[in-house]
């Protein structure tokens, strides 16, 4: 564990604190065991990158953080709540856990502005004027106030994202989770994106990140995970698990990624 | 071949597009004379025009009566609107007491006073007002046609009719079977297999059913297994048979919608914590609602003329009471002129109804 108040990368802090904690999950669509055995710990403040080939499970382990997919068997505690089908706990672990899509998942029949302030509104109780000032705070942070009354339709693929981000934070989320934020994006918007995410990460924002990224998972992260066919196979802080990867898994996935 | 101006990459300017492809005469080229067939059809299409327009005008305008009390005064050879003129009364009001009219109109009058602030984009109670006009304005409404109370003097619905009774039963119609339809859409989709079952099993047993035949069930059977001396309004059974049935299209309508919203809209809301009904409310109904908008007015449309059927339980709607109107012996023979009244007042409502669902469309258009 982590216990000192800066890590590999230097700059960042992270608590001792557990925020997110799996216990031995496994989770089967019907019969197909998708996760086998996970065990991992996630310390306020940490920046977590997942990588894998696809279909090793990577987004299916970080939709079962906030519920979206339901594992079997084991534990998952975030933040205190232990995740089970009480619509209670899952929807106060929705609360606290902010996530971001591959396809950005905005609504499109909403302006920006309100995409941001649907869920403070409805579900925080949040009066709108002040649900539209943090909305407004945020939207300058992802750098883009004045597409604030536009509608997602009529924006670029990475402010999309951006507002994605930006409404998630709305909601004051003490983690969170990127499922393949850059992949759906034309290459020149996906630096303006990871700029946004790295921000982030320096504020201490909790992150676990699926990526392909691996330039973002060097500059950020402080553990990579690494999983194929449902298991962890490796993990390690970046340095070590770029230049000196242990498992041969591994080093295939990392000659391969890096041919490209 | 005109010469082409060269420019330096990087340089060339937008250029207007060439003139014979822009204006009425490029508009002409491109969509009625684009082709030999094209061409064909066009002046084909004059043809028709020519041969069924003109007679048909001349008929309903030039040729016809319009001012006069009885048949003797219709002999100019076209329609005789005077059988119209002279029937009015009846075919909107129906049976209902001459003195009383004044209970229908202002009934029809308040509501359309009390809709036009919600076409008002500016106008900032729209929530409120919408409530009002669905909650409070049908009881105002009830006791004003109805009557027995308040001093007025009670009309029984037997006398109802024409017109009104029509436009009665249409929005009764459509506004209780919007919710009804609603629900059991998001009924039949929930994962809880007994509301599943329970919303599948009613509208399939509403859409297998012919509308008469529901409206048969409400006015003959129903009332047999009925306790003795409970009875209910004619009108009201029939209300509700409209209703049920409409509401299990509406239903089916809104699936549908509700089918081509993404997964990633439903896991979108879901991740921000927002409960189910939340999330349906302001996520993804107005997404499907929309996308529905053309089905829906389709079937309020059909809804509007299918009312017609409750004169096979004796109740004289505006159809009805044109044709028992036009077996009169002091009119016979001029019953095509009252069809033709019919049908020209349906099409403006339905027209009207089709008009307004495309200028919705438009204003929630968002660009996706």
């Amino acid at each position: 564990m982590n216990e000192t108040a800066t890590d590999a990368q230097g700059k960042f802090q992270v608590s001792d604190e557990v925020i997110i904690e799996i216990k031995a999950m496994h989770k089967w669509y019907s019969e197909f065991h998708v996760l086998k055995n996970i065990n991992m710990n996630v310390n306020r403040g940490e920046r977590i990158v997942i990588c894998g080939p696809s279909g090793s499970g990577k987004s299916t382990l970080i939709r079962c953080i906030n519920r979206l997919e339901e594992h079997q068997q084991g534990d998952i505690i975030v933040d205190g709540v232990v995740l089970t089908s009480d619509l209670k706990h899952i929807e106060a672990t929705r609360r606290e856990v902010g996530m971001c899509f591959q396809h950005f998942n905005l609504f499109p029949h909403l302006s920006v502005l309100q995409n941001c302030t649907l869920a403070p509104i409805w579900v925080r109780k949040m009066s709108k004027g002040d649900a539209e000032e943090i909305a407004m705070k945020f939207l300058e942070r992802v750098k883009i106030p004045e597409q604030a009354l536009k509608f997602p339709g009529q924006l670029s693929g990475g402010q999309q994202q951006r507002v994605a981000i930006a409404r998630s934070l709305c909601m004051n989320p003490k983690v969170m989770l990127f499922d393949e934020p850059t992949s759906a994006l034309d290459p020149e918007m996906i630096s303006e994106v990871l700029d946004v995410m790295v921000e982030l990460a320096e504020e201490g924002m909790t992150m676990l990140c699926v990526t392909h990224e691996m330039g973002f998972a060097k500059k950020v992260a402080n553990r990579v995970i690494f999983m194929d066919a449902g298991e962890i196979i490796e993990e390690n802080e970046p340095l070590e698990f770029f230049n000196n990867p242990q498992n041969e898994r591994t080093k295939l996935f990392l000659s391969q990624i890096i041919q490209h | 071949m005109t010469s082409e101006t060269q420019y330096q990459p990087g340089t060339h300017p937008s250029l207007p597009p060439p003139p014979s492809t822009v204006g009425v005469v490029g508009w002409l080229r491109s969509n009625l004379f684009s082709s030999t067939t094209n061409t064909l059809l066009t002046i084909f299409s004059i043809y028709v025009v020519y041969l069924l327009v003109p007679p048909a005008i001349s008929w309903t305008l030039f040729d016809a009566d319009f001012v006069g009390d009885s048949r003797a005064d219709c002999d100019s050879g076209g329609a005789c609107w005077v059988f119209i003129n002279a029937r009015l009364g009846q075919f909107m009001y129906g049976f209902y007491p001459e003195a009383e009219r004044w209970r229908i109109d202002s009934t029809l009058l308040l509501l359309v006073v009390l809709m036009v602030p919600m076409f008002i984009d500016s106008f900032r109670y729209k929530a409120w007002l919408g409530a009002f006009i669905l909650f409070i304005y049908p009881v105002i409404g009830f006791f004003l046609l109805a009557g027995g109370s308040f001093g007025l003097v009670e009309v029984e619905t037997p006398m109802w009719g024409g017109l009104s009774l029509t436009l009665i039963i249409a929005i009764v119609g459509i506004v209780g079977s919007f919710p009804i339809g609603l629900v059991l859409a998001l009924g039949r989709r929930s994962k809880m297999p007994a509301v599943s079952a329970f919303c599948t099993g009613f509208i399939e047993l509403w859409r297998g059913v012919p509308l008469i035949t529901v409206l048969f069930m409400s006015s003959v059977m129903f009332p047999l297994f009925l306790p003795e001396g409970v009875n209910f309004d004619k009108l009201v059974r029939a209300l509700v048979g409209v209703m049920l049935f409409s509401a299990a299209y509406t239903a089916e309508t809104v699936r549908g919608g509700l089918q081509a919203i993404p997964k990633g809209q439903y896991e979108g809301a879901e991740a921000l914590g927002l409960t189910y009904w939340k999330s349906m409310i302001f996520v993804i109904l107005p997404q499907a609602l929309k996308h529905v908008i053309p089905g829906i007015v389709g079937n309020f449309i059909g809804l509007f003329k299918d009312t017609t059927l409750v004169l096979i339980i004796g109740l004289f709607d505006f159809l009805g009471i044109v044709q028992a109107a036009s077996t009169d012996p002091k009119w016979l023979g001029y019953s095509v002129e009252g069809y033709a009244f019919c049908a020209m007042v349906y099409w403006v409502f339905c027209f009207s109804m089709s008009q307004y669902s495309q200028s919705v469309e438009r204003k929630l258009h968002t660009g996706h």
